[in-house]
């Protein structure tokens, strides 16, 4: 287990460095230069050169990337051009309404597809699957930002039960906050939890049928005891997996459905310092987001391996 | 030879016989015959602002309605059809072309070679179509060609890694021994007898990769990073019915609708070719 660790984490490693001199490659090649955006096309020669060996852009590629990197193993991100702010803090801040939203949503998606993937499962072929499986066939097919924008018409607009968007803040109390991000983590959980609730009933359909079921009802065991002591729990090895890789949509999903719902998360962050050309930002971002993919993938590995002894070998 | 026929003739009864590929099939020819009859005509011009007619309701005129620029509706969603099918199309025409030959590249060389290939793809994976299409936006511009390259990149280790772990049990078969011993190389035998025995499973894959590229373009036009007006796009279509949800519902649902049917459709086409083509696989489902 421990070479395994060694190797998954050296490779781990390598890949995340990677990442970041592909990040910093491309936005090197970015057209635009940031202190020209800054000061307006009218500024003086002088003042742009100033303010360019202020920000360090007069300094050579290789120097700038890795005191970039060195900055961001330290948590200093660099500072906004924008909003002179260290990119460390504004991420943090929108961290607070990113993260919930993820986790609530993600929350909602185990919650929904385990128990539906398995009562499916269970009543394979019957009326009951066949009405679940249609219902997840649909569920696949609505994009999320779209069903958010049902739910905002039907739940805020019509009934007036929801905010239609924005945040509060936590400042301003627990339920207020987490009031608003209820219609957009189930907007983000339904399509996930389609895709999962499937991935579940077949999971446990195969582990239904597998020899060491038939051994565990022969010593005795009630079919539920059966099902609850051994199918569920290898079928939720691939249902584990598939949620690692879902984990890139969510993220990507919740970028998006903080731009339906005006949350003040990471996702608006980086719209909104795409249009100011506050690369530093888009940068760092997105390394974050990538390392995080990267970082789960990783972890999801890991519970994999420790739940298979036969994967360690073959890493 | 006649075995051959008969099986063909059997697959073709087995398609007539099985409802969601003769579904999924039938909606999927209604969005690309719809995609196809745009170029030659709508019944407006999608691009065409009359803010007289402005917001109005369904008619003979405007079978959908217009929307608050008086573009016709249906015209829109004929044009976004276009919008749609292409990207999605050329999205995975770049998957298929580097990916395939990737995953065969990795499994007939394994070792080192193929070790580096799909380590590369590994990382690839790291970075959705989303984060993508942010840092390729400016290099591109937004547009059409932002959104094919950026879903294009994202469907490459999906295709790679299909082709890679189908490949690998074919290399140990009989009939790729019997090639080896006849003295054919590595590419010959690729190409002869390891891509023919998995064409199957990449044509139900890129199925599937069309209807989660429909999703992505719809996704990428909504928050500005696809197709730019005046081309009509679904996911714009949406973005800009948004503020009207109260006022005029039928502009959001009507492409939304628009997005859910043809993905729908291609999910039941992929699912049909699926087991039509791969009867171990249905057996399990």
């Amino acid at each position: 287990m421990l070479t395994f660790l060694a190797r998954r984490l050296a490779s781990l490693l390598v890949t995340l460095a990677v990442a970041s001199a592909v990040i910093f490659a491309v936005m090197e090649v970015l057209p635009g230069d940031p202190a020209e955006i800054m000061l307006g096309t009218n500024a003086r020669p002088d003042t742009l050169a100033a303010l360019r060996a202020n920000l360090g852009l007069d300094r050579p590629a290789t120097e700038r990337y890795v005191a970039w990197v060195s900055g961001f193993l330290q948590g200093d991100l660099g500072r906004s051009y924008t909003y002179s702010v260290p990119v460390g803090e504004l991420v943090a801040q929108r961290l607070w309404v990113s993260l919930p939203l993820a986790a609530i949503s993600l929350l909602l998606t185990v919650l929904i597809a385990i128990p539906v993937g398995a009562i499916a499962a269970a009543r394979r072929n019957r009326p009951v699957d066949i009405g679940i499986m249609a219902a997840t066939q649909v569920g696949i097919a609505v994009p999320n930002f779209w069903f958010a924008m049902l739910l905002v018409f039907v739940f805020a607009v019509s009934l007036r039960l929801l905010p239609a968007g924005g945040f509060p803040g936590w400042g301003a109390g627990l339920w207020p906050a987490l009031r608003s991000l209820i219609l957009p983590a189930v907007a983000l959980a339904l399509p996930q939890a389609s895709i999962l609730a499937r991935v579940m009933r077949s999971s446990l359909i195969d582990t239904l049928g597998e020899d060491y079921m038939r051994t565990a009802r022969a010593k005795g065991l009630s079919r539920s005891e059966a099902v609850r002591r051994h199918a569920l729990r290898n079928a939720l090895i691939p249902v584990l997996t598939i949620m690692g890789l879902q984990f890139s949509f969510l993220l990507a999903g919740t970028i998006i459905i903080e731009n339906v719902f005006f949350l003040p998360g990471l996702g608006r962050l980086v719209f909104q310092a795409i249009t100011q050309r506050d690369l530093i930002v888009v940068k760092s971002v997105v390394m974050l987001l990538v390392a995080s993919v990267v970082i789960v993938n990783f972890l999801v590995e890991l519970a994999y391996a420790a739940v298979d002894p036969r994967l360690r070998r073959r890493a | 030879m006649s075995a051959v026929v008969a099986g063909r003739q059997g697959l073709a009864a087995r398609a007539l016989g099985h409802p969601s590929f003769l579904v999924g099939a039938a909606i999927s020819l209604v969005v690309a015959a719809t995609a196809l009859l745009s170029f030659v005509w709508t019944p407006h011009d999608p691009t065409v602002l009359d803010i007289g007619r402005k917001l109005q309701p369904l008619s003979a005129a405007h079978w959908l309605g217009t929307d608050q620029y008086g573009r016709d509706v249906l015209s829109m969603i004929m044009g976004g059809a276009v919008t749609s099918m292409a990207v999605s199309f050329v999205a995975v025409g770049i998957g298929l072309g580097l990916g395939v030959p990737l995953g065969l590249l990795a499994a007939g060389r394994r070792g080192p070679v193929g070790e580096a290939v799909m380590r590369a793809n590994d990382f690839v994976f790291a970075f959705p179509a989303l984060v993508m299409a942010i840092m390729l936006r400016d290099i591109f511009g937004p547009g059409a060609l932002n959104a094919m390259v950026a879903i294009g990149i994202f469907n490459v280790p999906v295709f790679a890694r299909l082709a890679y772990g189908a490949a690998l049990p074919l290399w140990t078969r009989e009939f790729v021994m019997a090639a080896r011993v006849a003295g054919k190389g590595r590419g010959r035998i690729t190409l002869e007898h390891i891509l023919p025995n998995m064409l199957s499973l990449i044509i139900v894959q890129a199925t599937i990769q069309l209807s989660l590229g429909v999703l992505a373009e719809a996704a990428l036009s909504y928050v500005g990073l696809g197709v730019q007006p005046p081309a009509p796009s679904w996911g714009r279509m949406l973005n800009e019915a948004q503020t009207l949800m109260a006022i005029a519902p039928r502009l959001a649902l009507v492409p939304g609708l628009a997005i859910v049917v043809t993905v729908m459709g291609l999910n039941l086409l992929g699912d049909g070719l699926r087991d039509l083509l791969d009867p171990r696989l249905a057996r399990e489902r």
